[in-house]
């Protein structure tokens, strides 16, 4: 699959980016055609880390498929699997406690915070500036700790199961997670201080690989990618899932279309979710933690797709089941997928270094797009 | 508009599709040689104008296959799923990744691991497999002794 490279007949040069370079942040192989240094076209050439989880799921029961999708995009795995299990529940009709539905929306959000942190600091690395990683290490290792306390594990926590969570908060958890936001409020001002109003990240960013909302929409586009455009596309406010619609947060969109844009909408979604973590984290309701559920589940004969919001974007789960233990097909669709799809589109015309930045404000996991 | 405002506006086409009861979301059913026509309508026509296709995909059916197409209107919020039924020998429709641009890569997939054929389309070539890839990995029937998955 590795292209040949070299100068096309028209004086193009064509040349090999990744599977193995830093910016591309896993294993994506890009073939890119320049005329000088300004990009005529950019290949996607993916299946480096496909492990087709879809036919993984045909053999699995509706239990076990769940702890598969937390490796497909592992900065959201959460996200992942509270779509997944929120399909399930669709076709059982198992109503979930209250109590599962807060922790549930509490978890999810810390996800995307430590997402969003991961991706402001390879950002920045992507563009040159080196110290903005180890600053967002330091504050994602705090909620990474919060997770490993209550689900066991760091990154792939499968701590979602349908009919709500695997096990009870932490007794630490209410405490752990206020000092992580009154500490992480002060960080969140260094970011912008040190970054965001940078002259030299500024003239990286601006202006540079533009998206239409038009041409957001027809690739696909969603989550802060195209919110960046100024399309409205945030599941938790469009079809409010578990407690999202009992609470006061704001879609945040922006007009510009471009990185900066794109840079912004993340920032500005990062306090959002402090905001949401803030409002829920002194009302947990007391209960139970997981409803009542057979030990084999049977999903009725039907099809049944369910949608989340990851940091990533739009997350859906469809499920076709023809009555069994096991899943007839399984679909996901990642929101990586059709992100990426937009990147020759956004890409043409600009100078080949552009190309780091503008993959950077896409915010690509390739085990989500590989699947 | 609702499930079955939506219903009466399709069925005013001139070649209305038939139409599958009992699913969450209006779900059509069209053949593979109106699939053209049909998507052009949904995406321009005044009142339907389903702009954002988020969801592709083909489900083998061991006697057919099924193209599945998930259809949202950002404008009028309302949503529908279109089902393509194809011959399982010779799977083959028309594309339609130049009324939905995502649908370039969508179809790809579904080329690549169902070996559904897209007539015109642009780039039609394995996507995740390499190309010297024997098979198409998702269908029911695929049997691969060295890389099969069986869990």
């Amino acid at each position: 699959m590795i292209q040949e490279v070299g100068t096309t007949e028209q004086g193009e040069l064509v040349i090999n980016l990744g599977p193995q370079h830093p910016s591309t942040h896993g294993v994506l192989h890009l073939v890119i055609t320049l005329s000088g240094e300004t990009i005529k076209k950019v290949e996607p050439h993916l299946g480096y880390i496909h492990r087709s989880i879809e036919k993984m799921c045909e053999s699995l029961s509706y239990r076990q498929f769940i702890y598969v999708t937390s490796r497909m995009d592992y900065l959201s795995s959460h996200i992942n699997n509270h779509g997944c299990a929120l399909c399930v529940e669709k076709g059982m009709q198992i109503e979930v406690p209250p109590r599962a539905k807060v922790i549930r929306v509490l978890m999810d959000e810390l996800t995307r915070l430590a997402s969003h942190q991961l991706w402001w600091g390879a950002m920045a690395m992507d563009v040159g500036a080196l110290t903005p990683f180890f600053h967002a290490f330091r504050e994602r290792e705090a909620i990474n700790d919060i997770m490993e306390e209550t689900c066991g594990a760091r990154l792939t926590m499968n701590y979602m199961v349908p009919g709500g969570v695997m096990a009870d908060l932490h007794p630490d958890f209410q405490k752990k997670v206020k000092e992580f936001i009154r500490f992480f409020r002060t960080k969140i001002d260094e970011y912008d201080e040190l970054v965001t109003g940078n002259v030299i990240f500024k003239s990286r960013m601006e202006g540079i690989g533009y998206l239409s909302a038009e041409s957001a929409v027809s690739y696909g586009c969603t989550g802060p990618t195209a919110r960046g455009s100024g399309v409205s596309c945030d599941i938790r406010k469009l079809y409010p899932y578990e407690v999202y619609g009992q609470l006061q947060f704001e879609e945040v969109t922006a007009t510009g279309g471009d990185c900066f844009a794109r840079y912004m909408v993340r920032m500005q979604e990062m306090r959002q979710s402090l905001s949401i973590i803030e409002q829920l984290i002194d009302n947990i309701p007391e209960g139970e933690f997981q409803a009542k559920t057979k030990a084999v589940l049977k999903l009725p004969k039907g099809e049944f797709y369910s949608r989340v919001e990851t940091a990533r974007g739009e997350f859906g789960v469809y499920i076709i089941s023809e009555g069994g233990t096991t899943p007839y097909r399984i679909k996901f669709r990642s929101p990586g997928f059709s992100n990426l799809s937009a990147l020759d589109h956004m890409a043409r015309g600009y100078k080949i270094g552009d190309l780091v930045a503008i993959m950077g404000t896409l915010d690509l996991v390739i085990p989500d797009i590989d699947r | 508009m609702n499930k079955e405002e939506l219903k009466v506006r399709l069925e005013a086409l001139l070649l209305p599709p038939t139409f599958e009861e009992g699913a969450e979301w209006t779900t059509a059913v069209v053949d593979p040689a109106g699939w053209e026509g049909f998507a052009r309508h949904l995406r321009s026509d005044a009142g339907l104008e389903f702009d954002f296709l988020f969801c592709v995909t083909a489900v083998d059916w061991r006697t057919h296959f099924t193209m599945v197409y998930h259809l949202t209107s950002t404008l009028h919020r309302h949503t529908m799923v279109v089902k393509v039924k194809l011959d399982h020998d010779h799977p083959s429709l028309p594309t339609v990744s130049d009324i939905w641009r995502t649908a370039e890569f969508h179809e790809r997939e579904a080329f690549d691991l169902f070996g559904v054929v897209f007539t015109g389309h642009p780039d039609l070539r394995r996507l995740f497999m390499t190309d010297e890839w024997n098979g198409w990995p998702l269908r029911k029937d695929y049997e691969d002794p060295v890389n099969m998955i069986k869990l």
